[in-house]
Parts: C-alpha cells; sequence; structure tokens
C-alpha cells in the first residue's frame, strides 16, 4: 500500500481528471487505498496537529504506541457498541433509488466511475472478509472497519464501508443520554500529548488498519482513564499560567510562508488524490474531512518547534523517503490545494462562514485565486443564515374563532385553560430570568408547578387544546437558526463581528470552531441537543411526564409536520420572468419550513422514543425479545412513506433533513425493527446515489445525517434551492373540482383538464395569486355570513327568546331548540348569499393582485377560477356547518341573556333604559362616582343624628338644605348626562337616594337653611316650614325623570326604613304620607303596592303604638285612593287629612 | 404622577398606622403639598387596606369573633339607635364593613343554625333591609356608609371611578384616531381575559409596540401592581402580545421595568405615539 501511493505520489501518475479512473481500476487496491490514504494524511500531520488549535485531532498511532491510546479515542471506540450506524443498513432495504442518468452532467467516464467505485469497493470489501464473517450484517456497528458485516453477492452492489461508527458516526454518539458510558467514569476526554489545549470530544475517524482486538481492551482502559483524569486535574490547575503563557507564545508563531514549502509535487499529488476521494463519495464522511483541512488551515507551530522538527523523526513512516507535512508551511499548502478542489463545496457554505474564509490571510497568500474566488462568492452568497428576521418574543395570539367559550365543552374547561394558559407563559418567564442563574433546577423549581397543571387539563379534557399551544409556542420560539430569538443570546452575527479585529490565528481557530461545532463545542458530530430555548420544552415534558400530554403533543406534531411537509415548492426560473424578490420570498418561506419541520421533528422524535431510552445497549437476548415486541406496533407518523414519496416528487430536500433530526433520538432497538430498517436503507441509497447532481447534494446533506451544521443546510438551501430544478417538486394543481357541478364526470375532467392547460402556460405567479384569492376570498365569505346573517338571526332569536323565558316554567333548552329550529330554513340562505358574495369579492381581488398588463382573458379565467373555487370552500364549510353554528351563536347569546345582572326574570317588568344624553349635553355634569360619594358623605351626618339622637357632633356637619337642594340638582345633571354613567352606579345612586328619601321622611334631620334668608316669598315660607317635602319632591322628580334604571322605591317599605319612623310624631307621619302620596303622582309605586307593602308592615312584631300608627295612616291612604284619587294639587302637604283621620279614629 | 420609591416610601411611613378620617388625609396634604390630592387618596387606601390584610387574620379567629358577637349584643341591648358596631370597629381598629360582615356572619350563623353563603352575605351588605333584624340591618348600614376603604358603597365609587376613566380614555382614543376593539365588544366575542382596549392597528408608544391599553384609576404601588401584572397584564401579554398601562393617579417610577419585554406603564395618556405610517404629532 505504501508503495502504491509512494509511485502515485513520486510518478505523479494522478492527475485529478484520472485518479478515481487509477482508483476504479485498481478496486481490488481500492478498499484499503482510501482507508490508508486517509490515515496516512492524519499520521503524516499528527505532530503538526499536536501543537494546532485545540481541537479534537489524531494522535499518531503506530506499533510504538500500542497500548497508549487517548482518551478521545478510547471514548470512540467506546461509542460504537452504542448505535449502528447508517452502514448497517447496507443490506436490508429493498429499495432502490431512481437513477437518473438523464440529468448526470460532466465527462461520462469520470461522471460514470462513482458509483463504479462505491461498487467495486463494496465487492471486494466483501469477497476478502467473507470467511470472517459471523453475524450477518447487524452487527449494531461493533465491528471495526476491517470485519465490517458482510454483503452477499446479491446484494445491492453499492456498498461503501459505511457501517464503520469511527467513519460514518450515529447521531448523537456524543450524547448525555442516549449514550451513557457503561462504566463509572465518564470517559474524559483528555490527550497527553496536548497539554496546551482542552480538548473537547472524539475525533471520530481513526486509522483502520488496527486490530479491533488491540483497541478496545476495557481492563486497561480503566486505569488508563483514571490517570488521564488526574492529568487533565492536574492541566486545568495550571490553566491560568498555561492561558499567560499562551498569549505570550504567539508572538513565537511561525508564519506560514508559500516560498518555504517543500515537496510541492508530491503535496499537489496528495491534494488532488484525497480531493477527488472526496469528489467521488469515497471519503466515509465528508465532513470530517473537511474538518480535517481546516485543522490543517489553521495549524500552528511555534519557532520553537520548527528546531525539534527538523532534527527528530517522529513518523514510524517513511513514505517516498520524506516528510510532506513536516512544516506548517506544507500543511498549509496541502490545505488550501484541498479546498480549491473543494471549491464547489465550500462556496456553498453560509455567508459568515465564507467571510472569514475569504479574509484567511494563509489562504490569500497560498493561492491568491481561491482567495479571489471566495471573495466572489461571498459577496455574491445569499446563504446568510439570518435570512430570517429574529424573532422577538411574542406569546401565541388568542384568536376567538379557536379559543374563546364555544370551543369549550363547558365554561369548567374554558376558565381552567384560561389559568393554564398563564401559569404557561409564567413558567416561561421564570424559566427566562432564572434558567442561566446558578443552582437553578428546572425540576425542583418548576417541576411541582408543571405537574399540577398536567392533572387540572386531565381533569377537563384540554390536552389536546393545550398541546397546540405548547406546539405554536415552540415554532414561535425556535423556529430560528439557532434554536432561540434574538433575546436569548448572541446571534451568530454577533460572533462573527467580535472576530473580527483579533488575530488571525485565533480568528482561524474561531472559524474552525464554528465550523465544526457552530453553537457550542460538541465535536464534528455532537448528539442532538435542544439550544436555547428548547430547553425549556423538552424539560417541561419530560418534568410533565404525562403520557395524555405527551400523545396529544404528538399528535399535533404530526399534524403540523404533514403540513410543513407539502408545502408547495415553486421551481423558480429565471428565464420566466420572475422577480428577484419572488424567488427571495419562496426561499424565506422554504427556509422557515424546513426549520419549523426540522424543530418539530425534533420534538416528535424526542416524545416517541423517549420511553424506549436506556442508558445501555441492550443485551443480545434482550434485543431479540424486544424486536419481536415492537415489530408488532405501527410508527406514529410514516416516515417511510414520506420519505418514498419525497424522493418520488424530488422534494428530499426538504423531507430527508427533517426525517434525520427525527431520527437522531432513535432507542438503541428502533433502528434494527423491520420499519426504521426500511428507513435506514433507503437513506444510504439516498447517500449513495450515483446521480453526479444527486452525489453533490448528498454531500451536503450527509452534512444533515450528521446532524451538524444546521445553518450550513439552512443556507444551502437559501442559496442555491432555486438552481436544483430536480429537487424542487412541480407543483400538482389543487384547483380541481368544482362544488356543485352538474355536469358528468367526464365533463368534470375535462374542466380540470383544461384548467390544468390554462395554468401551464401562465407564469407560476398566476396560480399562485388564483389560489390565495379563493382562500381568502373563500374563508372571509364565511366570516362575512357569520357577521351578516347569522348575526340577523341571532338578533330575531334573541327576541324570539326574550319574548319566551318570561313565560312561567320555561324549559331553557327546549326553548332554545324551538327557537333554532325555527331559525335553520332560513338558515340555507348562506349558501346563496355565500356565492354572492364569492362573485363579488372574487374577481375584485383578482384583478388588484394579477399584473395590470394581464390579458382580458386571462384575467376572466383567473377571476372565474377564483370564484369556483372560493365558493366551493365557503358553500362546502357552511352548508356543513350553518345549522351547528345559528346554534352554537343563538345558544351563547342565550347564555348571556340570562348572566346579564338587569336581565328581568320573568314577572318582573323593566323600565326602559335611556340611552342617549340630552340635546347639546356637553358632558359636563359631575361624575357619578363623586355623587355617589357625596350623598354617603350626606348619609352619614344624617345616620350620625340619626343615632346619637341629639345635635350633629361637629358644627361643620350641620346639614344644610341648598347644599342638599344644590347636591340632587347636580344628581340630575350626572343622571341626564350618559356619557360616564355605568349600570352598577346607576342603581347605586339610585338605592341611596331611595335611602336618603327615607331618612328625610324620619324628619330628625335639623336641616339650616343656609345663606338663604327665608321669608322672601310665600313659597319659600312653606319651604322653610317643610323643607323636607320640598327635597322630597326634588327626589320624585329625579326618580321619574332622571334616572335610566328602576329605583328601588319599594325598600321605603323595608323594616329597616320603617324602622326610622318607630318614635314618629305627627309630623313625620305627615311627612311619609306624602311621600307616599308622591309615589303614586309619579307612578312609582301602584296603589295596590303600597296597600300590600303596609298591609305587610302592620304583621311585624312592633310596639304596640307604633303598630297603631300604621294602621291609621294606612286606614287614611286607602280611603283617600278608594273613593277617588285626590288629583287637585297632591302633592301639597296636607298636614290636615291625616290629622283629621286620626282624629276621627 | 409617578414617584420615586423613596418618596413613595416617606409618605407609606408617615401614614403609618393613621385611620383613613378625613383629617387625617387633611395632614397628609399639608405635609406632601407636591403631590396631587387624588394619589395621596388612592395611596392612603393602598395603604389602609394593607394594613387591614395585616390584621385580617386577627379578627377572624374563633374567640375574636365571640368577643364582637357579644359586645355588639350587648350594646344593641343598652342602646339600641347607638352605633355600636361602628364604634366597636374603631375602637379595635378594623374596617366597619368587615366587622359588619363578621357579625351578620355569626348571627346569621346563630339563626339559621348553618354557615350562612358568602353571595347571602355581600347582597345582605349591598342591602341591609334584607336583613332579617332591622337592630342588626341599621347597624350593618352605618358601618357600610361610614367606611371609606370597604364595603359595597366604595366598591361602588372606585368601580364608578374606573368606568368614568375608561371613558375618558375611548375618547382621547377615538380622538387620536386610533381605532379599537373594546372590552365588552371583546366578552361578547368570547375573549377569556380583556384588556380595556385592543388596538386594531397596533401603534408605538415610546418606541414600544403596544397592542392593547389598559386603564387604571389607582396609584401604582409594588402590591397592587404585582398582582395587577399576575392577575391581567402578563395573561393580556400572553395572549395579545405587549401593551400599554395607564395608571391614572401615579405610580412608583421604578416598577416600570418591563418596557423592554412588553408592559408600559404611563400616568397619562401617551404623546409620543407612532402609528403604523405617520406620527401622530405631525398631523
Amino acid at each position: 500500500m505504501y508503495a502504491m501511493l509512494s509511485v502515485l505520489v513520486k510518478k505523479k501518475l494522478c492527475p485529478l481528471r484520472t485518479s478515481s479512473v487509477v482508483l476504479g481500476s485498481l478496486s481490488l487496491l481500492q478498499k484499503d487505498f482510501v482507508p490508508f490514504l486517509l490515515n496516512f494524511l492524519r499520521e503524516q500531520t499528527s505532530q503538526i496537529l499536536t501543537n494546532g488549535p485545540s481541537t479534537p485531532a489524531k494522535t499518531p498511532s503506530s506499533k510504538a504506541h500500542g497500548s497508549q491510546r487517548t482518551g478521545s479515542e478510547r471514548r470512540t471506540g467506546h461509542r460504537s457498541f452504542q448505535k449502528p450506524s447508517l452502514g448497517s443498513f447496507l443490506t436490508a432495504t429493498p429499495e432502490a433509488l431512481p437513477v437518473r442518468r438523464g440529468r448526470r452532467r460532466g465527462s461520462s467516464s469520470a461522471g460514470a466511475s462513482g458509483r463504479q467505485v462505491a461498487r467495486d469497493l463494496g465487492c471486494s470489501l466483501a469477497e476478502e472478509e467473507d470467511g470472517k464473517s459471523d453475524s450477518g450484517s447487524w452487527s449494531g456497528g461493533r465491528r471495526k472497519w476491517s470485519e465490517a458485516p458482510l454483503a452477499s453477492a446479491r446484494s445491492p452492489p453499492s456498498q461503501l464501508n459505511l457501517n464503520n461508527l469511527e467513519e460514518f458516526p450515529p447521531m448523537g454518539a456524543a450524547s448525555g443520554w442516549t449514550n451513557k458510558p457503561s462504566r463509572r467514569i465518564n470517559p474524559t476526554p483528555v490527550s497527553a500529548e496536548r497539554p496546551l489545549s482542552k480538548p473537547k470530544t472524539c475525533f471520530t475517524s481513526t486509522p483502520v488498519s488496527r486490530a479491533p482486538a488491540a483497541r478496545w481492551s476495557a481492563g486497561t482502559s480503566l486505569q488508563e482513564e483514571r490517570e488521564m483524569l488526574k492529568k487533565e486535574r492536574y492541566s486545568l490547575s495550571r490553566g491560568v499560567i498555561l492561558n499567560s503563557l499562551v498569549s505570550w507564545f504567539h508572538h513565537l508563531v511561525t508564519c506560514a510562508n508559500p516560498a518555504k514549502v517543500s515537496c510541492k509535487k508530491q503535496l499537489e499529488c496528495l491534494a488532488q488524490l484525497y480531493s477527488s476521494c472526496i469528489a467521488e463519495n469515497l471519503v466515509p464522511n465528508i465532513f470530517l474531512e473537511l474538518f480535517f483541512v481546516l485543522q490543517l488551515l489553521t495549524s500552528k507551530v511555534y519557532k520553537w518547534q520548527n528546531v525539534l522538527l527538523s532534527h527528530v523523526s517522529f513518523f514510524s513512516l517513511d513514505v517516498s523517503g520524506g516528510q510532506h507535512f513536516e512544516s506548517v508551511h506544507n500543511c498549509v499548502y496541502f490545505a488550501v490545494r484541498v479546498l480549491d478542489y473543494q471549491y464547489e463545496i465550500i462556496s456553498h457554505l453560509e455567508k459568515g462562514t465564507l467571510k472569514l474564509l475569504a479574509e484567511n490571510e494563509r489562504i490569500a497568500s497560498f493561492s491568491p485565486t481561491l482567495h479571489k474566488r471566495l471573495r466572489q462568492a461571498y459577496e455574491s452568497s445569499t446563504a446568510k443564515v439570518s435570512l430570517l428576521l429574529p424573532c422577538s418574543v411574542q406569546s401565541v395570539s388568542f384568536q376567538p374563532e379557536t379559543d374563546n367559550r364555544s370551543n369549550f365543552p363547558s365554561d369548567r374547561a374554558f376558565h381552567i385553560f384560561k389559568k393554564q394558559r398563564d401559569i404557561f407563559y409564567e413558567l416561561l418567564r421564570e424559566w427566562e430570568d432564572n434558567h442561566e442563574k446558578t443552582g437553578w433546577d428546572f425540576e425542583r423549581v418548576l417541576g411541582n408547578k408543571i405537574r399540577a397543571m398536567m392533572a387540572h387539563l386531565s381533569a377537563t379534557c384540554n390536552h389536546s387544546r393545550f398541546a397546540r399551544l405548547f406546539q405554536k409556542q415552540l415554532i414561535q420560539m425556535c423556529k430560528g437558526p439557532v434554536g432561540g430569538g434574538a433575546s436569548w443570546g448572541d446571534t451568530p452575527d454577533q460572533d462573527v463581528l467580535n472576530m473580527l479585529g483579533s488575530d488571525n490565528l485565533s480568528r482561524l481557530k474561531r472559524l474552525q470552531e464554528r465550523f465544526v461545532v457552530p453553537q457550542s463545542i460538541r465535536g464534528p458530530c455532537p448528539p442532538p441537543s435542544f439550544p436555547g430555548c428548547q430547553q425549556f420544552f423538552r424539560d417541561f415534558i419530560l418534568s410533565a411526564g404525562s403520557y395524555q400530554f405527551n400523545q396529544h403533543l404528538v399528535d399535533s406534531l404530526c399534524l403540523k409536520i404533514l403540513e410543513l411537509d407539502g408545502l408547495t415548492l415553486v421551481e423558480h426560473e429565471h428565464s420566466d420572468g420572475e422577480t428577484d424578490m419572488e424567488e427571495q420570498d419562496e426561499k424565506k418561506r422554504f427556509t422557515m419550513a424546513l426549520l419549523s419541520l426540522r424543530l418539530l421533528a425534533k420534538f416528535l422524535g424526542f416524545i416517541v422514543f423517549l420511553p424506549y431510552r436506556t442508558a445501555e445497549q441492550p443485551t443480545r437476548d434482550l434485543q431479540d425479545s424486544a424486536l419481536a415486541l415492537r415489530n408488532q406496533t405501527l410508527p406514529v407518523l410514516d416516515i417511510l412513506k414520506l420519505l418514498r414519496q419525497s424522493i418520488r416528487d424530488q422534494r428530499s430536500i426538504l423531507t430527508i433533513p427533517w426525517i434525520v433530526e427525527y431520527l437522531s433520538f432513535v432507542d438503541h432497538i428502533a433502528p434494527f425493527l423491520d420499519y426504521y430498517r426500511k428507513v435506514f436503507g433507503l437513506l444510504l441509497l439516498m447517500v449513495l446515489s450515483e446521480d453526479k447532481e444527486m452525489s453533490f447534494l448528498n454531500k451536503l446533506l450527509i452534512l444533515a445525517v450528521l446532524g451538524e451544521l444546521r445553518k450550513l443546510l439552512a443556507s444551502f438551501v437559501a442559496g442555491s434551492g432555486g438552481k436544483n430544478g430536480g429537487f424542487i417538486r412541480k407543483i400538482t394543481p389543487t384547483a380541481a373540482e368544482s362544488l356543485a357541478s352538474k355536469a358528468s364526470v367526464t365533463q368534470q375532467k375535462l374542466q380540470v383538464d383544461l384548467e390544468q392547460a390554462f395554468f401551464h402556460n401562465q407564469p407560476p405567479s398566476l396560480r399562485r395569486t388564483v389560489e390565495f384569492v379563493a382562500e381568502r376570498v373563500g374563508s372571509n365569505c364565511v366570516k362575512h355570513i357569520k357577521a351578516t346573517l347569522v348575526a340577523e338571526l341571532v338578533q330575531r332569536a334573541e327576541a324570539m327568546l326574550q319574548d319566551k323565558v318570561k313565560e312561567e316554567d320555561v324549559n331553557h333548552d327546549k326553548l332554545l331548540e324551538e327557537v333554532c329550529t325555527h331559525l335553520y330554513e332560513e338558515g340555507a340562505q348562506a349558501l346563496i348569499k355565500g356565492r354572492e358574495f364569492c362573485e363579488k369579492k372574487g374577481p375584485e381581488a383578482v384583478r388588484v393582485l394579477l399584473p395590470e398588463e394581464t390579458s382580458a382573458a386571462v384575467l376572466s379565467s383567473a377571476e372565474s377560477i377564483a370564484v369556483e373555487l372560493a365558493t366551493e370552500k365557503a358553500c362546502g364549510w357552511l352548508s356543513a356547518n350553518i345549522a351547528a353554528l345559528i346554534k352554537r351563536e343563538v345558544k351563547a347569546t342565550f347564555n348571556r341573556m340570562l348572566k346579564v345582572p338587569g336581565f328581568p326574570l320573568p314577572g318582573e317588568d323593566a323600565l326602559e333604559l335611556r340611552r342617549d344624553c340630552p340635546p347639546g349635553c356637553q358632558h359636563c355634569a359631575p361624575f357619578p362616582s363623586q355623587m355617589i360619594n357625596e350623598i354617603k358623605v350626606h348619609s352619614i351626618h344624617f345616620l350620625y343624628v340619626l343615632c346619637v339622637a341629639v345635635g350633629p357632633r361637629e358644627e361643620d356637619e350641620v346639614v344644610d338644605y341648598t347644599w342638599l337642594e344644590c347636591l340632587l340638582g347636580r344628581l340630575s345633571q350626572t343622571l341626564r348626562c350618559r356619557k360616564f354613567m355605568c349600570p352598577t352606579a346607576e342603581q347605586q345612586l339610585a338605592k341611596c337616594t331611595v335611602e336618603l328619601a327615607s331618612l328625610l321622611v324620619s324628619d330628625r334631620v335639623p336641616l339650616s337653611l343656609g345663606i338663604k334668608s327665608p321669608g322672601k316669598s310665600p313659597e319659600r315660607l312653606r319651604v322653610k316650614n317643610d323643607p323636607t317635602s320640598g327635597l322630597l319632591k326634588l327626589l320624585f322628580s329625579i326618580w321619574k325623570e332622571d334616572f335610566g334604571t328602576s329605583v328601588p322605591v319599594q325598600l321605603i317599605f323595608s323594616k329597616k326604613n320603617i324602622g326610622y319612623l318607630t318614635e314618629a310624631k305627627q309630623r313625620e307621619w305627615d311627612l311619609f304620607l306624602f311621600l307616599l302620596r308622591g309615589l303614586i303622582e309619579h307612578e312609582l309605586m301602584r296603589t295596590s303596592e303600597i296597600q300590600s307593602c303596609l298591609h305587610s308592615l302592620e304583621e311585624l312584631p312592633w310596639p304596640s303604638d307604633f303598630v297603631k300608627d300604621l294602621k291609621r295612616l294606612s286606614r287614611v291612604f286607602v280611603s283617600e285612593h278608594q273613593i277617588e284619587e285626590p288629583r287637585t294639587n297632591p302633592c301639597e302637604l296636607t298636614r290636615q287629612s291625616l290629622a283629621t283621620v286620626t282624629s276621627q279614629s | 404622577m409617578k414617584l420615586s420609591k423613596a418618596q413613595y416610601d416617606e409618605i407609606a411611613q408617615f401614614l403609618g398606622h393613621m385611620q383613613p378620617t378625613r383629617q387625617s388625609l387633611r395632614k397628609l396634604k399639608e405635609k406632601f403639598p407636591s403631590q396631587s390630592q387624588s394619589t395621596l387618596l388612592s395611596i392612603f387606601s393602598q395603604e389602609y387596606q394593607k394594613q387591614i390584610k395585616r390584621t385580617h387574620a386577627k379578627h377572624h379567629t374563633a374567640e375574636a369573633i365571640e368577643t364582637y358577637y357579644q359586645r355588639y349584643l350587648n350594646g344593641v341591648m343598652k342602646n339600641a339607635a347607638a352605633p355600636v358596631l361602628l364604634d366597636l370597629a374603631n375602637e379595635v381598629d378594623f374596617a366597619p364593613s368587615l366587622m359588619a360582615r363578621i357579625v351578620l356572619e355569626r348571627f346569621l350563623q346563630e339563626k339559621e343554625q348553618a354557615i350562612p353563603s358568602k353571595t347571602l352575605i355581600s347582597s345582605m351588605l349591598r342591602d341591609p333591609s334584607q336583613i332579617p333584624d332591622e337592630v342588626l340591618a341599621n347597624q350593618v348600614y352605618q358601618c357600610t356608609v361610614n367606611d371609606c376603604c370597604y364595603g359595597p358603597l366604595v366598591d361602588c365609587i372606585k368601580h364608578a371611578i374606573g368606568h368614568e376613566h375608561e371613558v375618558l380614555l375611548r375618547e382621547m382614543l377615538l380622538e387620536k384616531n386610533l381605532s379599537f376593539i373594546a372590552e365588552d365588544q371583546l366578552r361578547a366575542k368570547g375573549y377569556d381575559k380583556t384588556p380595556d382596549f385592543i388596538l386594531e392597528v397596533p401603534v408605538a408608544v415610546e418606541g414600544h409596540i403596544i397592542h392593547w391599553i389598559e386603564s387604571k384609576a389607582s396609584f401604582g404601588d409594588e402590591s397592587s401592581h404585582q398582582a395587577h401584572l399576575q392577575d391581567q397584564f402578563w395573561s393580556y401579554w400572553n395572549r395579545f402580545g405587549p401593551g400599554l398601562v395607564i395608571y391614572w393617579y401615579g405610580f412608583i417610577e421604578e416598577l416600570d421595568c418591563h418596557r423592554e419585554r412588553g408592559i408600559l406603564l404611563k400616568d397619562c395618556f401617551p404623546t409620543d405615539i407612532v402609528t403604523l405610517r405617520h406620527s401622530v404629532a405631525q398631523r
């Protein structure tokens, strides 16, 4: 193998164009060659990289180092137990990917080789290893590359060594929960060789040549690991000192210089070899290779190390007689060459990354051409991740159509949900405020609150509603690429800005870190994670631990996923005159859908596999029995079907990312289930597709498969979605059936075809406009019918109900049913009116939205299609729902009617409410609140007088007649101006004035006549004699004329108020009689009512004298009103009459 | 009128355990002449309510209730016309309406041999003529009329004041041509939580976008604002997004700390309003 490489390199046999052909023709060697090359490069560069930036790197592998494996390696090895890899599904799939030879580009010799190479590689592997395989293809990923599960000769030919976990690490490989190490100590990634750096996680590409037995030995590694741990602790303690040293060392870093590159030709040859391996999909994981190349690009060597490097050979391998990567110059040269060859891929990276690449000084000095191209790529790139505006955190808005009372089965459910919504946001705010504080623990602080909430939801069957809110809020907050809105962390662009201005190397280092792990440092193949506020939602689900909630959430997630996955993708071809803006919008829409889908699928996967997750890899027996059990159940969402559909419709670019996100949560068993085997198999075929264009996309899809570079994916989509026509589904027409068409089926079909034909030659925007208008007009039509026809019917129902409810013994339900039945017939009009509405509004909208220049014929066709679709939508809904709608609305109105406090109950007549201010009202009357307050203050005075039975306590608390008169005058104004009046205030005022009347009649209130000198007129004189009667007259007028509500004058006859009269003298009785006459005269009470009130008063246990007085009064009143109602001067205080009666009795 | 926390604390400290009488209010005005009367009155009332809340439990022990009831019985036996309950309430530093409630409840319990419902008690407090004993009815009436912080009359006055301010706010919105949906319309549509006004087209007030406006005819102190946030403002935010609260009688400046998150406080109708197309000020 060395020899071969040596030959290749020395003889410069491999210009890029032919390298793959060479490889392909040397098929027997090929299976060993690619792994060898990859390992060779890593080993060659290991010395440089150990001093490089603190990113995971492979350590030299040589026999001399045999047992001294690094922590990262060990961890890698350990991980291989955890999850099956995509390669495990090589033989599992019956699927065949559609081969789209017609679309293949490039020269046929080079293009055809890709798949062939893979095929040959697979075959040769199979032949060679056949005898050693003992467990078929389902190794669960335990085996190393060299003893990969073997495909039989009949198995699909496209078999790369993908079942090696190191090369094709599964999603979530380093995950905390899916991959809990089986041993006590968490494997700490430590590298003894790299004291200056703090290693992150494993580097997953390990040498392929090593025998598996030598690579894993649990017995010794535990001890080793402890040693490592000690070392790391030690190195951490030195960290502070080291950091200061590091900054000093920066001055000593060797500058990469193109002039100092040695063995250029060999390096060029290696770069070509390597690049063609990448280009032909021969490397197991393009991502790792890019990572590696960037590592080389950013490698650091200190000046003093150069001395060492030049004197000591660190390498056991000595290929072609020299060290190709012995200097940083060579490494950078190689890296820049490879990047140049991979330009097509890197030019699709996200704009921020491109910017960093374009600004990279090493690239600029080593390859001005590449530098220029990168700059261009950067400038023309629209692949900005921040394409989406950062969402300001918003709540899910309340929509009466879906959220109001009529959507709930009971008042209780409605009110409980109201509280749940608020509690949910309260928890969210609490989390937001505190989760980053040390010592704050989600479960401890919020756990019980969440579970209490779940209990309430269960009690009222509100889970599905809450799940919907939860899901909407999740999208609202987490749809951004980083997993949270701007308020939850730095935006990526800010990171980039911060980087600018720092020195070149650290910038590169940041770039590299960003490239590898955009959000946090979790290794090149990080586990699925819940960044930003996704964490809240995950923890919420975990703390809730509610089966009901999870089930409803799954329902809700599936529905939304299906909806988004069915998104219409519109192909933009620049030639058809569509504007860029339109295309941008489309991309934005697509990006949104993609990000939302991935988010939702992540949570779906999380919940679906949650019950099955185990810390440990189950034993083979357990696995078999679990498989037998679980093979019987169907998955909650048929992703296999969706995946197949997406391939068929050429829209896998939207579907695969979210399916991968979903699958990243599989438990240990799930991948071996029949169903998921098919899914993985199909995915694998996608990866191995021979189609050139496919192959290019697959490179990027692999990135998605590996769960990182979410940003890159989104940016790729936004940056190139429109150009990859093959993946964009041609939209299928929805403008198809017509509602009440009487035409025969063939006629209908013809119409559909005609319609299709019509749209076919029109710009896509026409169809979108028509569909949009139809959708909106249809929806507005229903709203309009609700607001007009239904509202009218409800009003009539209200009137009918108001009449009937007053009847005695009405059964409310029955009454409601009767009234509604009466209205249903008229509800049928909705369809006619609906059609009218659509016919009017549809064309208007189409006309406004289509270009001015649209021809009359096209316009008219578009209009009629829009109208037909809108009518179909609206009338379809109306005919199915109008009756239920009427009933619901009538019922709601009826319930409101019954609840209104002032609603007249059966047998009770209400005074008609006055609604308007008098003409010319300036609304400057005193406020009602002020009047209540004043009367209250007056009542206090009266009461004092009343209960103390001596004069007022304080001089200023004398009740001034004029003041009181003025008060009543202002009260009258207040009552007349309706603007500020509210029912409760008015009712209170009414009650207060009745109390006031009772107090006045008790006549223990010495009214001072104030400054107005009495005796100026006979009237005044009379008032002086009896100021009280004057005030009572004012009250009569106010009660009669000014109140808009009924005045509870009957309170005058309450036991309490009559009690004020217990020690009444003749004069008070006269006043009382005067009051009664006034009530009759002003029609505030009927004679019979008063009589009955008086009668019942006599029955009460009063002092005997008082009863006598009462009876006497009653007699007088009766005699007055039985004989003849004296109409003349009724309001005159007739002191005499009562006195007369009294004397007569 | 906005007060700093320090200013507010000074007022609250001055009030101490003062009874809410007109004399106390007069003293308060003399001490803080620069503050508006309505602000002082609102603070006074709120502070008194806090004081009552603190001592509430003390007056509701079985022993206390029994003592009050016996004192009431003895008092009215001596002189039914004397303001027995009112004097008792003043003596033990408790709100007269609440004292009336305690005694009424105890009275009904003895009479009916059952614990009376809360609605019945409230209804009797509102309309004492329903009380089957006219002496007690009188006593209760005296208490409710004389109470300036609790009781049905005060509740009604507060309600009326709130309503009046809503009407004023509506006027201002109409004047500024800001279209809105009012609370009653929202209720009719079946909204579960209803701010006073939802703006049909959101506007920016002092640079903050608002969707709704809530009118509060009271002073915004810490405890009441906290309660309002909990019961109302956050609920509105949860449904309609950010919004504006107007405390017509002022508030503690420091409480206006949720602007970024979406709860804006003002003590008057804002002047700096930017609408979707153009600034109101420019018109």
